[in-house]
């Protein structure tokens, strides 16, 4: 528990290294660090997390959203990052507005986002640019809606 | 339907062949759309979703307690497993320390469902490779298993026994005894299986050097548990995360480096070795009495006794079991290592007695992505044991 609290400030000191306006907000919640982005940054700070050797973020466990409707920005897009080499996680979040929901695809840096961004467009209709193939996954093609978003009635319409 | 693609001795035709979703060896409804050209795949698409059930949306409207028997249809194989990943994070939410004796019961239980699941999984991988047998004496073991979750929780496969901050029920009184019985007999039946197996030179025919998941591909597409191991990393995060005090057991992470079907065979049966072993050193420390549930004001519900002597008591459980608890917002992610790999549950608080968002980072799901790293450029013959050794679970993958 020590060292995950030492070490992951690391992280953080080199995101804001990099790009001193990078960060939005650093959380931090039961032992768990959340980095804010700015979407504009995501691509650029992802890169550093995987290839800097010093933190070797390889493993992207899971991807998630949540739908804070009303409130805006609205969507909360989070990654959920592992470094095997140093054991440590680190959640990224990225924050879109509903006009605007949108986030650039990490596909390129970690392939295993493609089918997580998939279901992330199907249930909660969050686009992801430059996604190789950004179809719906678990619900059928002819599908109306996200299910996922909190303007959904759980029972669906009927 | 057939497409044509370019080739080294100019055009030539290529046949698209689905396979599923209703197909013996898909292990549930899962549809593959293979690209042909003879009999060598060149492309594999998995289309999944025919099973998905909006788990994770339901959670959204039920209270953190009736959450719990959703998690066992997750993944129906190893329904502990599920009730266990989702009962850390609640925990881990609400920062509820669970008493040492309900941790070691947990782990108890949760290795005999891996064995349990791992049994399910060779039995089947077998037959689809065409030793019958095998299959038959797997679900007699596993059938002792569920015997014993049965006598323990009521239920055979839907256990729900993890609750928030400990177990449902007093084990009763012989658990170990029965468990102490199979842990006994088990070994032998490993190594039954082994015979038949392990040397067979059709099994290695029909195993060794087929569905090659390289390591780097493997971390890319971030495939964990044994199908992960089997390609040479030693990613467990019983050892890398420990959750449910596994810091305090003594056993070796199963690895092997060739990455095909065959390695990943020797890393599952070897994971049930280890099971006993755990379950053996599980059995040596669980006290014989104490609390099985965390002693939490309004987090817990206080025990039989308390609830029926005391007024504070049964004003508590009344509250707990009408409105339910309610964690402090925010947001948390446990992962334990299920069967399959990182089972993660990811739950949002918003400070309501509903989880506002719970996300199920589910091992099949993410294993099943890298299928096409498997089979392309490979024999079609050899697509159904690479379905098999991913050990993919549809209700995980589709939720």
């Amino acid at each position: 528990m020590g060292a995950e609290q030492q070490d992951i400030p690391l992280a953080v000191r080199k995101l804001k290294e990099r790009d001193p306006n990078g960060v939005a907000e650093v959380i931090s919640f039961r032992g768990e660090t959340t980095v804010v982005l700015p979407r504009n940054r995501l691509l650029n700070l992802a890169e550093l997390l995987k290839s800097d050797p010093e933190l070797d973020f390889a493993f992207l466990s899971d991807m998630t959203a949540v739908d804070r409707f009303p409130i805006e920005p609205r969507f909360e897009v989070n990654y959920h990052l592992t470094s095997l080499t140093y054991r440590q996680r680190l959640r990224l979040q990225v924050r879109v507005t509903t006009k605007d929901a949108s986030v650039p695809s990490v596909t390129g840096i970690w392939p295993t986002a493609n089918w997580h961004e998939r279901e992330i467009w199907d249930l909660m209709g969050v686009r992801f640019e430059g996604h190789p193939n950004l179809t719906r996954i678990l619900m059928p093609d002819d599908w109306e809606g996200h299910p996922h978003r909190k303007d959904y009635p759980v029972e669906g319409y009927r | 339907m057939s497409t044509t693609v370019q080739t080294a001795s100019g055009k030539a035709k290529t046949m698209v062949l689905n396979m599923g979703p209703q197909h013996p060896s898909t292990h549930g409804v899962l549809r593959v759309i293979l690209e042909l050209d003879g009999e060598i795949v060149i492309k594999a698409e998995p289309v999944i979703g025919y099973l998905h059930t909006g788990i994770e949306k339901n959670c959204e409207k039920l209270t953190y307690s009736q959450c719990i028997p959703l998690t066992d249809r997750i993944d129906y194989l190893a329904n502990l497993s599920n009730n266990l990943g989702y009962c850390l994070a609640v925990e881990k939410l609400a920062g509820i320390e669970v008493p040492k004796r309900a941790q070691y019961i947990r782990v108890l239980l949760t290795e005999m469902t891996r064995i349990a699941s791992h049994l399910v999984w060779l039995g089947t991988h077998a037959i689809d490779l065409g030793a019958m047998s095998v299959f038959l004496y797997c679900f007699r073991e596993r059938e002792e298993i569920l015997k014993i979750f049965e006598a323990i929780s009521g239920q055979r496969m839907m256990t729900s026994y993890f609750r928030i901050g400990g177990l449902a029920l007093e084990p009763p009184p012989g658990y170990l005894d029965w468990i102490s019985g199979f842990l006994d007999t088990f070994p032998g039946h490993l190594a039954e299986y082994e015979d038949l197996l392990t040397e067979n030179p059709i099994w290695k025919l029909r195993t060794q050097g087929v569905g090659v998941l390289k390591l780097d591909d493997a971390i890319a597409m971030a495939v964990s548990g044994p199908s992960l191991r089997g390609s040479g990393s030693d990613y467990d995060i019983r050892k890398y995360f420990p959750y449910s005090s596994y810091e305090d057991f003594d056993f070796k992470v199963q690895t092997q480096t060739a990455g095909d079907v065959y390695a990943r065979y020797l890393v599952r049966l070897g994971e049930m070795r280890e099971s006993v072993k755990i379950c053996r050193q599980a059995m040596q420390k669980i006290p014989p009495q104490g609390p099985f549930r965390a002693e939490v004001r309004g987090l817990v519900p206080p025990s039989r006794e308390e609830m029926k002597t005391s007024i504070e008591g049964l004003i508590y459980h009344f509250k707990i079991w009408t409105e339910g608890i309610t964690p402090a917002p925010g947001q948390v992610y446990q992962a334990i290592e299920s069967p399959r790999g990182e089972l993660g549950f990811f739950v949002c608080s918003d400070g309501s007695n509903r989880p506002y968002r719970v996300k199920v980072r589910s091992p099949s799901f993410v294993n099943l992505q890298a299928l096409p790293h498997l089979v392309v450029g490979k024999l079609i013959a050899d697509v159904v044991a690479s379905i098999g050794t991913i050990d993919i679970v549809l209700g995980e993958v589709d939720r």
